[in-house]
């Protein structure tokens, strides 16, 4: 398997595919693991944005995947062949295992750049060219632990007709095929483990044809693409993902590309995916909002995420807050209902923590007022805190999934996720329209 | 207009006097300890005990204008050694304003800043900033960039938004005049900032908890510098600083003024020299009897990439640093050197703002550790040999030396060559 001690040891499946566990053999000595369901640290070119790592590491618990984009990488290329120690040891990142993704799951990535032998990606200078040499010749310097094959995504445009999905699921096997070769002849990536992506658009048979091909290599894992949030109605998405992970091994990690929505990942675990890219706390950052929903499933109050009353609150404040936050999946710049916006003006004189009995540096030391003031001064240091919180919290919300997975809680954690602000039916349930009906 | 201006002497006068009782009554909520002064130069090692915190000096205070200093935490600050930052009242005044401000238990409390605080009277930014501003006896009046309103700012009303934000140092509101302006504006604004100092000591409603400086002016003119040296050294405030300099005159004129003023100061108060932060100009005035420096210089340039070294500066966005392994100075102990690269560095600057943050890491380091050395060697009586060595790492060689540096340093007994 590629030199790949990556190993994935399932403790629980609830539901029949919700799947609890531990990815064990991460790290240089592969003593590290990872329990799963979990979110990977999103970076950009391996910085969690807005901090430094006296900053991050205010925060406890971080998982010990550090994910980087070879969008961001690609142009360093030169200067990473000349460094020869890998992009960990360049970016300074220590006791962390790397995985490389192909792009920046929170950048624009536009479509029309992709061709039968080469994918683009997009950096600070521009697009960039790749071929499956030019590929792997980057990964051979950039030494991650751990890396997706690449792939042709360009399915997720709405009009994608079966024709072009079909040469998508075709050319992103012929390019795993090729990577694998390199692959297994490279000496400098012996002991670093290769997912596989899945393709197939919004057409179930591609999906499953995709996945089963895919499943064939020998690959550690595999990368479930052209799900990202927007990119389709939630329920066919999960009916697919379902399909997908059934044809998929047991006994390999599935990472879903692209989602991040608290609703969404448990949607998405319940049907079989065990891993998520970070992003979502960043880009609530970057709207200037703290994430503040519920998720506390556990009968310990110390626990984060907010006690039966704090709920009552949240749901009161963030109905207040926004009263056009919305479910419309459809633009993942907007804000959603699991945040609160501290631009607000109600915030101004708010001498709360961003969210009561959080204990992440911002919450600890700051007030709403503060970071409202930050934001409206545009200071440098909004964006340091609320990433901060918003890491943390994202965190915790997934230390809570795996929480109510071991407790069989799954159901009481959807109602809190939900329950806090977005009020919806039953469950996900979202067509195109916007939904403005909320109180 | 000149009668007016008699009779607000006149009624000041008799305000002053009676701030001057009170002050003799309560004790300041300051001490100087002087630890050291050098044999040499009028250089001086002290302990400043303020309201919550003990600083060594000489000092170099970084400046958080918005109640932050860009990017940084009040932890990030406080383990790199701070002691002091500024906050600016004319920023924090308009937004989010003293009343805000104060229900948050002051500006310490509003940042979860634990240590000191100075800010200044608002002055300067009113005219630096605001271009509708107009200076009269009763101070300055400006239109508010946000809403347009006219808003006048006393002396009055800006120890009123001073002590609001509760800083340990407030300073007094002078009329400040550019530093190329010369002529009767100068001696005007001279004789306001003394009248104005008064009006402020008076206004002062904490003096048993924050401390007010007053600010000699009188522009590049000895003898107008005297004359508020003479007025102003009269009052019973617990330090002074030396304003309307580091604005773009001549260095032959800033140093000559900076040693007058230093020259006439008390020797047991604190002398604190407004807007200077370049590494030379710093040693250099430490060397003239100051003791306290603020300037957004370092931080600012920080976010452009502008990195602080013994030698100079260095610019980690520009091309000969992409492959630069080393740290931005190998011999530094600040977190960024200890950790990132040049190199990285200059990638990191095209990803991601974090990049800025390392930078203004480093540089508040630079100039905080570079005021602990020169302390150090005041204490240890080798000031003189710490210039030179200086001097000898920051040019290339001696004659580049900037002249002004070496006659000022020669005024105070230093010969560089």
């Amino acid at each position: 398997m590629a030199g790949s001690r990556m190993q994935l040891e399932l403790s629980r499946v609830v539901h029949g595919t919700a799947r609890l566990g531990v990815l064990k053999g991460l790290g240089s000595t592969g003593q590290h693991s990872l329990d799963v369901p979990c979110c990977l640290l999103y970076t950009h070119f391996g910085t969690v944005p807005h901090l430094t790592q006296d900053t991050l590491h205010t925060i406890s618990s971080l998982p010990f995947v550090t994910q980087v984009a070879l969008s961001h990488v690609a142009e360093h290329q030169d200067v990473l062949e000349e460094f020869k120690d890998g992009l960990k040891k360049f970016a300074g990142l220590r006791d962390t295992a790397l995985f490389c993704s192909l792009h920046d799951p929170a950048a624009p990535c536009p479509t029309g750049y992709t061709t039968n032998k080469t994918v683009s990606v997009w950096g600070s200078g521009g697009r960039i060219d790749m071929s499956v040499a030019k590929f792997m010749a980057l990964q051979k310097v950039v030494q991650p632990d751990w890396y997706q094959s690449m792939a042709d995504g360009e399915t997720w445009q709405i009009n994608a007709s079966r024709k072009r999905v079909r040469k998508s699921v075709d050319r992103t096997l012929a390019h795993l095929d090729e990577c694998l070769l390199l692959h297994q002849k490279s000496q400098e990536l012996d002991r670093v483990s290769m997912f596989g992506v899945v393709e197939g658009g919004d057409i179930l048979e591609e999906r499953v044809r995709s996945a089963r091909e895919t499943a064939k290599r020998p690959v550690a894992g595999f990368c479930l693409d052209g799900f990202q949030s927007g990119a389709m109605d939630p329920t066919l998405r999960i009916q697919l993902i379902s399909a997908v992970t059934k044809e998929l091994p047991e006994d390999k990690p599935r990472l879903l590309q692209g989602v991040g929505r608290p609703d969404e990942v448990l949607e998405c675990v319940e049907a079989g995916v065990d891993l998520f890219e970070g992003f979502f706390p960043f880009q609530a950052t970057e709207r200037g909002c703290a994430l503040c929903f519920s998720f506390n499933v556990s009968p310990d109050p110390e626990r984060a995420g907010g006690t039966q009353t704090d709920l009552d609150e949240e749901q009161h404040t963030a109905g207040e807050t926004q009263p056009n936050g919305d479910l419309n999946c459809d633009d993942q710049t907007q804000m959603t209902c699991f945040e609160m916006n501290l631009r607000d003006k109600r915030y101004q004189d708010d001498f709360r923590p961003l969210v009561e009995g959080c204990g992440c540096y911002c919450c600890k030391n700051h007030q709403r007022a503060y970071v409202h003031h930050l934001l409206v001064t545009n200071e440098l240091l909004a964006g340091v805190l609320l990433m901060i919180h918003n890491t943390s919290h994202y965190q915790s919300f997934f230390h809570s999934l795996r929480e109510a997975l071991a407790g069989d809680k799954l159901d009481l954690l959807k109602k809190r996720v939900l329950g806090g602000s977005c009020q919806l039916a039953d469950g996900i349930n979202v067509d195109n329209s916007k939904r403005n009906d909320r109180d | 207009m000149a009668a007016a201006t008699v009779r607000g002497v006149d009624r000041n006068t008799s305000e002053s006097l009676m701030s001057l009782k009170k002050a003799v009554t309560a004790a300041s909520p300051l001490a100087l300890r002087i630890v050291a002064e050098c044999p040499v130069t009028k250089a001086r090692a002290c302990d400043l005990a303020l309201p919550h915190w003990t600083v060594s000096t000489p000092v170099f205070m970084p400046v958080g204008t918005q109640g932050t200093l860009k990017g940084i935490t009040a932890d990030q600050l406080e383990s790199l050694g701070c002691q002091i930052c500024l906050g600016n009242t004319y920023h924090l005044g308009m937004r989010p304003g003293p009343d805000l401000i104060e229900r948050a238990n002051g500006l310490h409390g509003f940042m979860n800043w634990k240590r000191n605080l100075l800010t200044d009277s608002g002055g300067f930014q009113m005219v630096s900033l605001v271009e509708l501003s107009e200076v009269t006896e009763e101070g300055v009046k400006f239109k508010s960039p946000y809403d347009g309103k006219e808003i006048l700012l006393s002396p009055e009303k800006s120890i009123s938004i001073q002590n609001s934000l509760g800083s340990d140092i407030m300073m007094q509101l002078d009329d400040v005049v550019s530093s190329t302006v010369k002529g009767p504006r100068v001696e005007e604004a001279m004789h306001r900032s003394i009248r104005w100092l008064d009006r402020c000591i008076a206004a002062n409603k904490h003096p048993d908890r924050q401390n007010l400086f007053a600010i000699i002016q009188g522009g590049l003119d000895a003898q107008l510098r005297k004359a508020c040296l003479n007025e102003m050294t009269q009052r019973d405030v617990p330090g002074f600083a030396i304003g309307g300099l580091s604005g773009g005159e001549e260095k032959d004129d800033f140093w000559r003024m900076v040693t007058l003023s230093t020259d006439y100061l008390p020797r047991e108060k604190p002398r604190y020299l407004m807007g200077v932060g370049y590494a030379v100009d710093l040693v250099v005035c430490v060397a003239l009897g100051c003791d306290m420096f603020d300037c957004v210089f370092p931080t600012r340039t920080a976010r452009f990439g502008s990195a602080l070294v013994p030698w100079g500066s260095l610019q980690v966005k520009q091309k000969q640093y992409a492959k630069d392994f080393q740290p931005i100075d190998p011999d530094c102990q600040c977190p960024t050197c200890k950790r990132h690269s040049r190199a990285y560095l200059h990638a990191l600057f095209k990803s991601d703002t974090a990049a800025m943050h390392h930078v203004t890491i480093h540089n508040i380091s630079y100039q905080l550790t570079l005021m602990r050395s020169v302390r150090q060697s005041i204490v240890d009586g080798r000031f003189p040999e710490f210039i030179r060595t200086f001097m000898k790492r920051m040019f290339p060689s001696p004659d580049q030396y900037p002249g002004w540096a070496m006659e000022a340093l020669a005024s105070v007994n230093v010969a560089l060559d």
